[in-house]
């Protein structure tokens, strides 16, 4: 299989994590599902460091995110699908 | 699979398996750090082990003091041991429970004799017990005696994808071979605690656990609280590798713990395991250097630790197994990684391999490998406080 630039851990996530290193906007992804290796391409909006998680839908103010098939946090700011979701527009539930 | 095969290791009195030989001078107290570092300087092959505190606590905080300094005396990396405190009392103290292991320990005081005293006596006791820990030879073991810790630091988004996994992984192979294993970090169970609650091996664990959790949420974070714990929960280098939020984190860390294993009893901190074999929750901070210092003092002999972003801590007594999913990790900060694991993350190695490549280098660990944080000359031992001295 080809590397992927992606991962995302479970099906039900609406997040996923860029891999490499040096991902600029407009990236047709590949994008693997660890939990089953099932597959997908998705065109990355921003600039995404390695590591940073990036939006598999459109999110809206108030939206959960889901990782590892769990909640994880609040938006606190709108994100295109293929956008960058970090500190600036997700936020913990908890402090 | 990797078979875990035989290790050649150190057999001590008390029958436990250690993997170092170590000879350690161990102050009771802080004021006592000079006169140990003093007789380390003067005797070869002997190791001083300073921290910052042992004066005027009280309650349970004392309790873990003694539980802290006289576990790591007790571990089965160190052959022999020389305690030096201000005075005699609590010196004794700690000397007398060492001493139940079987191992040679001999305990010296300042008040009465000043450092310079204290040092030449027990310099001369350091060199006897160097002597004698010097001709002692590895033995062949069983793998599965080992005691085996774990806890992540610095981690990032890699380490859930790949670096805990593969110790989860680890666990999940040879907890049933019949190794001790360990994790903690309570406030970095916070938005993973149901999924923790739920890997005990009964429900009765499973409350024990939660009660631990709570507490520590009532009595610390709720009182203290700011807004992302004053970016301590995530960390900086946390939100430089992509996490956003302590749930993330949370679930990330507990990766370590695997698929299969369930943790049969929850520890205090630095509390020995005391149910047999299997996998342990320690309520620990989420500090590196004080969560590891205390999994040594329960008598671990080989740490596991996941790292994303690269942290570097080591300890006086115990190995720490540096591993990481992350390649700008492992291209910046090479001498700190022990198992490269970043094929994970490319798909070219499983997770199941890159458990048996970590079962691997415990195995060589145990055999002698010195670690990368052992080679670096990393020693951090940090002392946990609960409170505020008298």
């Amino acid at each position: 299989m080809a590397i992927p630039q992606m991962l995302v851990h479970d099906r039900r996530d609406n997040v996923g994590v860029v891999v490499v290193e040096n991902l600029v906007a407009g990236t047709d992804m590949l994008c693997v599902v660890t939990e089953d290796n099932s597959d997908f391409r998705l065109t990355a909006k921003d600039d995404i460091p390695i590591g940073h998680k990036v939006a598999l839908a459109d999110l809206a103010d108030g939206d959960t995110v889901i990782k590892y098939g769990v909640d994880v946090g609040r938006i606190v700011a709108p994100v295109k699908k293929g956008g960058h979701v970090h500190v600036h527009n997700l936020k913990t539930k908890r402090w | 699979m990797a078979k875990p095969g035989k290790i050649r290791a150190y057999r001590r009195e008390n029958g436990r398996v250690g993997v170092r030989n170590h000879v350690v001078i161990l102050p009771v107290d802080d004021i006592s750090n000079a006169a140990c570092e003093a007789v380390a300087a003067h005797i070869r092959g002997t190791m001083a082990i300073p921290h910052s505190y042992g004066r005027l606590q009280f309650g349970a905080d004392l309790d873990l003091h003694f539980r802290t300094i006289i576990g790591t005396g007790a571990n089965p990396n160190v052959a022999a041991c020389i305690v030096i405190g201000i005075e005699p009392g609590w010196t004794k103290d700690v000397v007398d429970a060492i001493a139940r292991t079987g191992k040679p320990v001999e305990g010296f005081w300042i008040e009465q004799n000043g450092d310079i005293q204290a040092v030449a006596a027990a310099s001369r006791k350091a060199k006897e017990f160097v002597h004698w820990a010097s001709e002692l030879q590895r033995e062949e073991c069983d793998f599965s005696e080992l005691w085996v810790s774990t806890k992540c630091g610095e981690s990032d988004t890699t380490t859930g994808l790949g670096s805990c996994p593969t110790v989860g992984n680890f666990y999940d192979k040879m907890v049933p071979q019949g190794i001790y294993g360990v994790f903690g970090e309570t406030t970095e169970i916070t938005g993973a605690e149901h999924i923790c609650e739920a890997r005990a091996a009964t429900p009765e664990i499973g409350r024990k656990f939660m009660a631990v959790f709570k507490a520590y949420q009532d009595e610390v974070i709720e009182p203290n609280k700011v807004d992302d714990l004053s970016d301590s929960q995530p960390t900086k280098g946390n939100i430089e590798g992509g996490l956003t939020t302590i749930e993330e984190k949370a679930l990330g860390n507990l990766e370590k713990i695997g698929r299969t294993c369930r943790y049969i009893d929850v520890l205090e901190p630095a509390e020995a395991p005391s149910k047999g074999p299997g996998l342990y929750y320690m309520d620990t901070s989420s500090a590196a250097a004080e969560c590891v210092t205390l999994m040594a003092a329960a008598g671990y002999v080989v740490h596991t630790f996941p790292t994303g972003q690269g942290n570097v801590v080591g300890n006086p007594i115990l190995p720490v197994i540096k591993l990481t999913a992350n390649p700008r990790t492992l291209r910046t900060m090479s001498e700190h990684i022990d198992v490269d694991v970043t094929g994970i993350l490319r798909r070219e190695m499983t997770i199941d391999e890159a458990g048996d490549a970590l079962t691997t280098m415990v195995e060589r660990t145990a055999n002698g490998r010195l670690t990368a944080a052992e080679a670096l000359g990393h020693r951090e031992f940090v002392l946990t406080k609960l409170y505020r001295s008298a």
